[in-house]
């Protein structure tokens, strides 16, 4: 029998279900998909809900709700359906976020498409036709894990750690993309550069991006992207959205 | 007009904080808020004020901060010194401060974090549904000298109230939750986690406390392949080199590193508070126990306002001691001859 979902509780915080112990796309689709069906059941002792790449977390405080009977409604929901082959939740959002590859603004592209077995121009074709979707948000208030890319870009994270990657830059290793929030070290490689804003605390809406989105990243010119970034106000970087079915 | 607290002079490390902002987990946002809660309701309780309003934190020292009309004062948390116009001043009390009075406070005697409450509150603008700052994740910013800071109406009276002190500035055990990745440290190495005496580390910030030891590091099996998964304040990570690491509210919402268990709520402004060197345990206890603990320490914060008591003049900070009258008319041994004082 398999040992998932699996059910544990979290500090005196919270309950998270897992559905498996390694990244895959039914497994995140299994924690997106029960999270929305989590926050539609509307419980009044789950005050807020999450979700990491294969999971879903339930803040609920254990000092005063009983856990038996959390656990049992947990159970029962988990039961009505295969979570690993459910729908993703409706109305979420299709991005497209124009994109320098390479260039000085982005300098690992060609380190990166060599390692993803790519001369640097088929690279960009890959990865300006590739669709992701948001697995996950974390490490930085809006900052998006996407994925899963080819196979082909199954590259480990880089030994030594670059010093700074800008806000909006794009960057990849295991198949998976992220859109920096804010300048930070990292150890993944630095290949596009958009103009981006993944979380702009003093809008309407802070968090650009939800789980479940998803993003493409059609590649655009040097001038394209300046003028972007001379024009644009809101934080967008002139990404267009739809909302999908 | 509107009150104004103006910081005159700003120590290295002041923020605005209040209970922190819930609700934006699944957007990479943790709740951040004060590093000690149980002083949030302390100053609340002094000032006879909600607990939501917005506090001053204080890493390690104060500073020296002016009102533009008489407010009402709490201080508590880490003990600093502190005087208003030279007179010293009662830590974990209220206090007026008059206008134009300049209260100054210094460095941390014993804890880490202290709080300055205001009667009334810090009324700057909220962002997200909370003013507290969240540094790691670019909100707000540390107070600088020459800000001025207004301050809600006071709708509370009195001052001169003191609460007792507690023991959470001096370290001790820490009690600890199983969490999700307990199970992947053996026996054998869960028990030598709880059988090492840690020190604080100098490095530790709002989002997490290093623990040092002698000996060797602590290791999960298979550790380096747990995916991320979500933090929750109180978390024990044990990163690369085997330290354990106290993840706090300002922490990021997932981590990769395996948790070795979660120090329960009641116990994490000790882990908090405990200034760098301070001796601390760990020790695992069961859900059930925790639920015990939490549900008798809510009740204490519910009735923190029950243990304020006036404020008895110390003689060492009456500045003309000499002038009074001490012993003449005395005619008990128990009586209080300060009590008239107050």
């Amino acid at each position: 029998m398999t040992p998932f979902p699996k059910i544990q509780t979290v500090g005196l915080n919270g309950i998270l279900i897992s559905f498996a112990d390694t990244m895959s796309e039914p497994a995140n689709r299994a924690a997106l998909s029960f999270r929305a069906a989590i926050d539609v059941a509307d419980w009044p002792e789950v005050s807020e809900t999450s979700t990491s790449l294969v999971s879903t977390f339930l803040q609920v405080d254990l000092v005063t709700q009983p856990l038996d009977a959390m656990l049992t409604r947990l159970h029962d929901l988990l039961d009505t359906q295969d979570w690993y082959t459910a729908s993703l939740p409706a109305g979420r959002t299709l991005w497209h976020i124009p994109t320098v590859y390479g260039t000085d603004l982005a300098p690992q592209l060609e380190e990166a498409a060599e390692l993803a077995g790519l001369d640097p121009d088929a690279a960009i074709s890959q990865l300006s036709q590739a669709r992701v979707r948001v697995l996950t948000i974390g490490f930085a208030p809006g900052q998006p894990y996407m994925g899963e890319l080819p196979k082909n870009w199954d590259i480990p994270r880089q030994q030594a750690l670059t010093k700074s990657v800008p806000a909006g830059a794009l960057i990849v290793a295991i198949r998976q993309l992220i859109i920096f929030t804010n300048a930070s070290p990292t150890g993944w490689r630095h290949i596009g550069q958009t103009a981006f804003k993944t979380f702009r605390p003093r809008s309407d809406s802070p968090f650009s991006l939800s789980p479940g989105d998803e993003l493409c990243f059609p590649s655009v010119s040097r001038s394209a992207f300046d003028n972007i970034l001379s024009t644009d106000t809101s934080g967008a970087g002139g990404a267009e959205t739809e909302v999908l079915p | 007009m509107t009150t104004t607290l103006t910081i005159l002079q700003a120590g290295p490390a002041l923020t605005i904080q209040d209970r922190g902002r819930a609700g934006w987990l699944a957007q990479g946002l943790t709740k951040g808020g004060a590093a000690d809660l149980v002083a949030l309701y302390e100053g609340a309780a002094l000032l006879g004020q909600s607990a939501d309003l917005a506090a001053i934190e204080m890493t390690g020292t104060g500073g020296t901060f002016t009102a533009s009309e008489d407010i009402r004062i709490a201080l508590t948390g880490a003990s600093m010194a502190a005087n208003i116009d030279g007179e010293a001043i009662v830590w974990n009390a209220s206090h007026l401060l008059p206008a134009g009075a300049k209260l100054t406070i210094g460095g941390a005697v014993s804890g880490t974090y202290g709080y300055l409450h205001i009667g009334g509150g810090i009324a700057t603008e909220p962002v997200l549904g909370a003013r507290a700052s969240h540094l790691s994740a670019g909100l707000g910013a540390a107070l600088k000298s020459g800000e001025r800071l207004p301050i809600g109406p006071d709708k509370g009276r009195g001052t001169g109230m003191q609460l007792p002190r507690d023991t959470r500035f001096d370290g001790g055990t820490v009690r600890v939750v199983a969490s999700m990745q307990t199970d992947r440290f053996t026996p054998e190495e869960r028990e030598r986690f709880t059988n090492t005496q840690f020190a604080r580390d100098p490095r530790a910030n709002r989002m997490g406390v290093r623990m040092d030891h002698n000996g060797a590091g602590f290791h999960a099996e298979g550790g380096l392949t747990i995916l991320s998964e979500v933090i929750v304040p109180g978390d024990i990570q044990i990163t690369g080199d085997g330290a354990p690491f106290v993840l706090m509210g300002e922490s990021q919402t997932t981590g990769g590193y395996p948790r070795i268990g979660t120090v329960i709520p009641r116990d994490l402004p000790r882990v908090a508070q405990a200034p760098a060197g301070t001796k601390i345990t760990f020790e695992f206890v069961t859900l059930d126990q925790a639920i015990t603990i939490e549900t008798q320490h809510r009740r204490d914060i519910k009735a923190l306002s029950g243990q304020i008591t006036a404020l008895v003049r110390d003689p060492a900070t009456i500045k003309n001691l000499l002038s009074y009258q001490l012993v003449g008319g005395v005619t008990s041994a128990t009586d209080n001859p300060f009590e008239k004082d107050i």
